[in-house]
C-alpha cells in the first residue's frame, strides 16, 4: 500500500477504505496455521457464531423497539411485517406475470380475428406497472451502464495521470472539486443537458435511464481514477529501469509493465466505484423517475399507506443485500487479479 | 448568442421532422381501426368503425398521486384505452414540475395536469411551452386543512349548527386571531400549496382574501409570491403535505384528496373548508398534452379523449354507484396507493372534517355530471384573472388578450369531436354534452358572492377588494401604482 504520496486526494480516500475492507476480508478466514482439529472447530465456531449472534440480536432489538415507535403511518413495522411485505411483493410479481400472459393471450386472439378480417395486427407490449423484481433489474442495468461508462473514462485518465506528473497536476483540482459533489446536485444539470442533447422522439433508451446512469458515472468514477493513478505511478523502479534498458516502446511499456502492475489497483478502485455507484443510484432514481428501486422507495413514501413503511424497509434490505453481493463479486475479481499479478 | 439560438432552432426542427417521420413509420401499421366486437373485454360497438387508426398507439401518461387522476386509472383498468386501440402505460411522477417537464420534452405523451399548468406554460409563466387542455378531468376535490394547534384556537369561536358541529362554510377571517397570536410570539403563520400555478394556490388565496387576509403577491419573474403577505404560502408536493405540517414547517395547507383525509386519519389536522365552499363548481385538473403532439396525432388524441370521457362517465354513473370499485383500483400501490379507507373517505360522497363530523359531500369530486369534462373558456379565463390578481401576470392585459390565451389552450373543439362520436355510439347521452359557446353564465357561487363573468375579465378584477388593480405592479417592497 503506497503511503508516501504527496497528492492528498489519493491518500485521503483509497488507502483508508481499503485497509478497512481488507480487515473485513481477512477476518473470517480460519488461520492457516491451525493444525489440530479441536482448534479448527474452535476457529470455525469463532467464525460462525458471532455473525449469528449479531444478526439475531439486531432482529430482537428491532422486534422489541419497533412497536414503540408511533409514526403517522402507524407503528414502525417489525421484522415479521417486513418479511410479509416481501411475500406480498413476490405475490404481486407472480400476479403481474399471469396478467401479462393473459394480455398476450388476448392479443393473440384479437390478432387472429384482425388477421381474418384482413386488418393489420396489434403488437403491443404489456403495459402493466413494473413489479419489484422488474425494478431490481432496472436498477442493476442502470448501475451497470453508469459503472461501465465510468470505468471507460476513469481508467485511461487514471493511467495518464499516473504516468505524467504534469497531467496529474492539471486534473487534480478538477478531481478535488468534483469528487465530493452529491448526486442530487448533479441531477438537475444532467437532466437539462440530456433533455437538450437527446431530442429523438423515440430514443432507444429512456431518458430517465440515461440520466440516472450518468449521475452514477459522475459520482462513481473517482475511486477508479484515483486508484489507477496510484497504480500507474507506483510501478517498481526496477521494472522501469529494465524497460529503459530494453528500450521498450511506449505502447509495449504500457502493456507489459504498467498495466499488469497497476491491475490490482484498478480493480480495487472499480470495487469502490461500484459501491459508490449503487449507493448513489437510489438517490438518482428517486428524482429522475427511472423506474428502479429508488423510484419504488419514493413512490411508496408518497403512497403513505399503512403498508408503505414495511415495503420500504423490505426494499432497504434488498438494496443492502444487492450492494453486498456486488461488492463480493468485485472482491472476487480483485483477488483473482491480485493473485495473477506475477 | 445568435449562433446558439440558430443551432437550437435547427435541433428543434430536426426533432420535429423526426417526429413526423416516425408517424409514417412502424407506429401506423401497429393497429387498424378496431371494429369487430367481442375482441376486447368491453368492446366498442360497431359504429365506432368511423374511428381511424391511431398514429401512435403505445403511449405513456403521467399523473400525480391524487384521487382525481381516477379517469386515467379507470380508462386503463376497464380496458377503454385498449378498446380505442391504444396501449397505455400510466406512470406516477414525483411532483408537478417533473410531470410538466416530462410532457414538454416528450417522455410523457400526456398527463393529469393542474388546470393552470397548460395556461401558464402557454403564456410563458414558468416553463414556456405550447400545451393544450382538450378535456377537464374533474370539478372540485380539494380541501384546506389546518393543524390541530390552529384548530384549537379557532374552534371555540365558531358558530355551531343544529347538529352541534361548526357551521359551514368557515370564513378565513377566523384565522385573524391566530395570525395575531402567532405574531405576538414572533412566529409567522405559514401555509402550503402544491405549485405556483396550481388550482390550490388560487383557491387558498381566494379563501384567505375573501376573509380579509393578504396572501401575498408575486414580483415579475419570481415564483415565491410572498410580497406583502400576512400568510406566506410555500410549495410542497401533495403527498408530503401531512408530514410537512406534522414537522411544523407549515400550519395548514390546501391540497387534493386523499391528503386532507390523511391528516384526519393521522389525527394531525382538521379540514376547515373544501373547495366547493370557496367556489361551488371549481374546475380542477385537466388532461394536458403538447399542441404539436395533438396536431400530428389527431386520431390518437381523439382515441385518448374517448377513453377518458368513457371513464369519467363510468365514475359518475348511476349516482356514483361505481365509486367503491374505483377506490379499490386507486388504492393499488401503482396508482394513488393510499389506504382504501382514506381514499374512500372523500370519493364515496362523504367528507370527514373531524372525528365524528362526517358530512355528505356528493359534489366533492365530480368527474362527469354538470358537463365536468367540457373545457370551458370561462374557466380558463378565471384562472388567468387569478394569475393577474396575484401578480404572476405582471402587467394589465386587455379583455381580448384573456380570450386569446384561453382560446389557445382550452380546446372544446377536440372535446366535442370525441364526445359527439361517443353520443353517436350511444355510450353517453346527448344531454351529457353541453350546447354552449364555451362561456358559462356569470357565476356567483363564490364564498364572498362576487360575480364572475368570463366575458369581462378586467371588470371582474376591479370588483375584487384584495388583489392587483389596473395599472398596479408589484415590486419587492410592495404593490405600486
Amino acid at each position: 500500500m503506497p503511503t508516501d504520496l504527496t497528492e492528498s486526494i489519493i491518500e485521503e480516500n483509497a488507502p483508508e477504505d481499503l485497509s478497512i475492507r481488507m480487515a473485513i476480508d481477512e477476518a473470517p478466514k480460519p488461520s492457516a496455521a491451525a493444525g489440530a482439529s479441536g482448534t479448527r472447530v474452535k476457529d470455525l465456531l469463532a467464525v460462525i457464531v458471532p455473525p449469528i449472534v449479531g444478526v439475531t440480536g439486531f432482529l430482537l432489538l428491532w422486534a422489541i423497539l419497533a412497536p414503540r415507535v408511533n409514526t403517522s403511518l402507524g407503528v414502525l413495522p417489525g421484522p415479521g411485517d417486513v418479511l410479509g411485505a416481501g411475500r406480498d411483493l413476490w405475490n404481486e410479481f407472480t400476479a403481474s406475470r399471469a396478467e401479462s400472459a393473459a394480455f398476450y393471450e388476448a392479443q393473440d386472439i384479437r390478432n387472429a380475428e384482425l388477421a381474418a378480417a384482413g386488418q393489420p395486427l396489434q403488437d403491443f407490449k404489456f403495459s402493466g406497472p413494473p413489479t419489484f423484481i422488474d425494478q431490481i433489474w432496472t436498477s442493476l442495468g442502470t448501475v451497470a451502464l453508469g459503472f461501465l461508462i465510468g470505468t471507460v473514462v476513469a481508467v485511461p485518465v487514471g493511467l495518464l495521470s499516473g504516468l505524467s506528473t504534469l497531467f496529474k497536476r492539471a486534473i487534480n483540482p478538477l478531481v478535488q472539486v468534483f469528487k465530493p459533489v452529491s448526486p442530487l446536485a448533479w441531477l438537475p444539470i444532467v437532466t437539462m443537458v440530456i433533455s437538450a442533447v437527446l431530442t429523438s422522439p423515440d430514443p432507444i433508451l429512456p431518458k430517465s435511464f440515461i440520466i440516472s446512469a450518468l449521475v452514477v458515472t459522475l459520482n462513481s468514477l473517482w475511486p477508479t481514477l484515483i486508484n489507477t493513478s496510484i497504480g500507474a505511478s507506483s510501478v517498481d523502479k526496477d521494472l522501469i529501469n529494465v524497460a529503459d534498458v530494453l528500450r521498450l516502446g511506449w505502447w509495449t511499456r504500457l502493456r507489459k509493465i504498467i498495466l499488469p502492475s497497476s491491475m490490482p489497483y484498478i480493480f480495487t478502485g472499480m470495487r469502490l466505484s461500484l459501491g459508490v455507484g449503487w449507493m448513489v443510484l437510489i438517490a438518482a432514481e428517486m428524482l429522475a423517475q427511472n423506474p428502479g428501486l429508488g423510484k419504488f422507495v419514493w413512490d411508496e413514501f408518497q403512497n403513505g399507506s399503512s403498508r408503505s413503511l414495511s415495503r420500504i424497509m423490505f426494499a432497504v434490505v434488498v438494496i443492502g443485500i444487492i450492494g453486498f453481493l456486488l461488492d463480493r463479486l468485485m472482491g472476487l475479481l480483485e483477488s483473482f487479479v491480485s493473485r495473477n499479478r506475477t | 448568442m445568435t449562433h446558439n439560438i440558430g443551432r437550437r432552432e435547427l435541433i428543434l426542427g430536426l426533432a420535429a421532422s423526426g417526429a413526423l417521420a416516425a408517424c409514417g413509420g412502424s407506429e401506423t401499421s401497429v393497429l387498424a381501426a378496431q371494429t369487430t366486437d367481442g375482441t376486447t373485454p368491453t368492446s366498442a360497438p360497431a359504429s365506432s368503425s368511423a374511428l381511424s387508426v391511431p398514429e401512435k398507439a403505445s403511449l405513456t401518461l403521467g399523473f400525480i398521486k391524487l384521487t382525481d387522476m381516477a379517469p386515467l386509472a379507470i380508462a386503463k383498468e376497464n380496458g377503454y384505452f385498449l378498446d380505442e386501440g391504444l396501449n397505455v402505460t400510466i406512470e406516477a411522477q414525483a411532483n408537478w414540475k417533473v410531470l410538466l417537464d416530462g410532457v414538454i420534452d416528450g417522455q410523457l405523451d400526456g398527463a393529469h395536469m393542474l388546470a393552470g399548468q397548460p395556461l401558464a406554460a402557454s403564456i410563458g409563466y414558468g416553463t414556456a411551452a405550447e400545451l393544450i387542455a382538450p378535456l377537464s378531468l374533474d370539478l372540485n376535490g380539494n380541501g384546506i386543512t389546518v393543524s390541530n394547534e390552529v384548530w384549537d384556537i379557532v374552534r371555540p369561536n365558531l358558530p355551531l349548527n343544529a347538529d352541534g358541529v361548526p357551521e359551514h362554510p368557515i370564513s378565513a377571517s377566523v384565522l385573524r386571531p391566530v395570525i395575531d397570536q402567532f405574531a405576538s410570539q414572533g412566529k409567522q403563520f405559514n401555509m402550503g400549496m402544491v405549485f405556483p400555478v396550481s388550482t390550490h394556490n388560487y383557491e387558498l388565496r381566494y379563501w384567505l382574501a375573501a376573509g380579509g387576509i393578504e396572501p401575498g403577491y408575486y414580483t415579475p419573474g419570481d415564483a415565491v409570491g410572498e410580497v406583502a403577505a400576512e400568510v406566506p404560502l410555500s410549495v410542497t408536493p401533495p403527498p408530503q403535505m401531512p408530514s410537512t405540517m406534522e414537522a411544523g414547517t407549515i400550519d395548514g395547507y390546501c391540497v387534493g384528496e386523499p391528503w386532507n383525509q390523511a391528516a384526519v386519519a393521522k389525527g394531525i389536522g382538521v379540514p376547515i373548508a373544501t373547495d366547493q365552499h370557496v367556489k361551488a363548481t371549481n374546475p380542477e385538473k385537466v388532461f394536458g398534452l403538447r399542441k404539436d403532439f395533438a396536431e400530428q396525432n389527431p386520431n390518437t388524441t381523439k382515441a385518448l379523449l374517448r377513453a377518458l370521457i368513457r371513464a369519467q362517465a363510468w365514475l359518475d354513473e348511476n349516482n356514483n354507484a361505481n365509486r367503491e370499485a374505483a377506490v379499490e383500483i386507486l388504492s393499488k400501490p401503482n396508482y394513488v396507493g393510499a389506504d382504501y379507507d382514506v381514499i374512500a373517505a372523500s370519493m364515496t360522497g362523504v367528507f370527514t372534517f373531524e372525528h365524528g363530523d362526517t358530512r355528505p359531500a356528493p359534489d366533492f369530486n365530480i368527474f362527469f355530471r354538470d358537463f365536468a369534462g367540457y373545457p370551458f373558456y370561462s374557466d380558463a379565463i378565471w384562472y388567468l384573472t387569478q394569475m393577474r390578481r396575484w401578480g404572476q401576470i405582471a402587467d394589465d392585459k386587455t379583455d381580448q388578450w384573456y380570450f386569446d390565451a384561453a382560446n389557445d389552450v382550452y380546446r372544446p373543439d377536440l372535446y366535442m369531436s370525441a364526445a359527439s362520436s361517443l353520443v353517436d355510439d350511444g355510450m353517453i347521452g346527448a344531454a351529457d354534452v353541453p350546447d354552449t359557446d364555451g362561456f358559462r353564465d356569470p357565476e356567483d357561487d363564490f364564498i364572498d358572492s362576487i360575480v364572475f363573468n368570463g366575458r369581462e375579465p378586467n371588470a371582474y378584477l376591479e370588483s375584487l377588494p384584495i388583489g392587483l388593480k389596473a395599472g398596479q405592479i408589484v415590486t419587492p417592497t410592495g404593490v405600486e401604482g
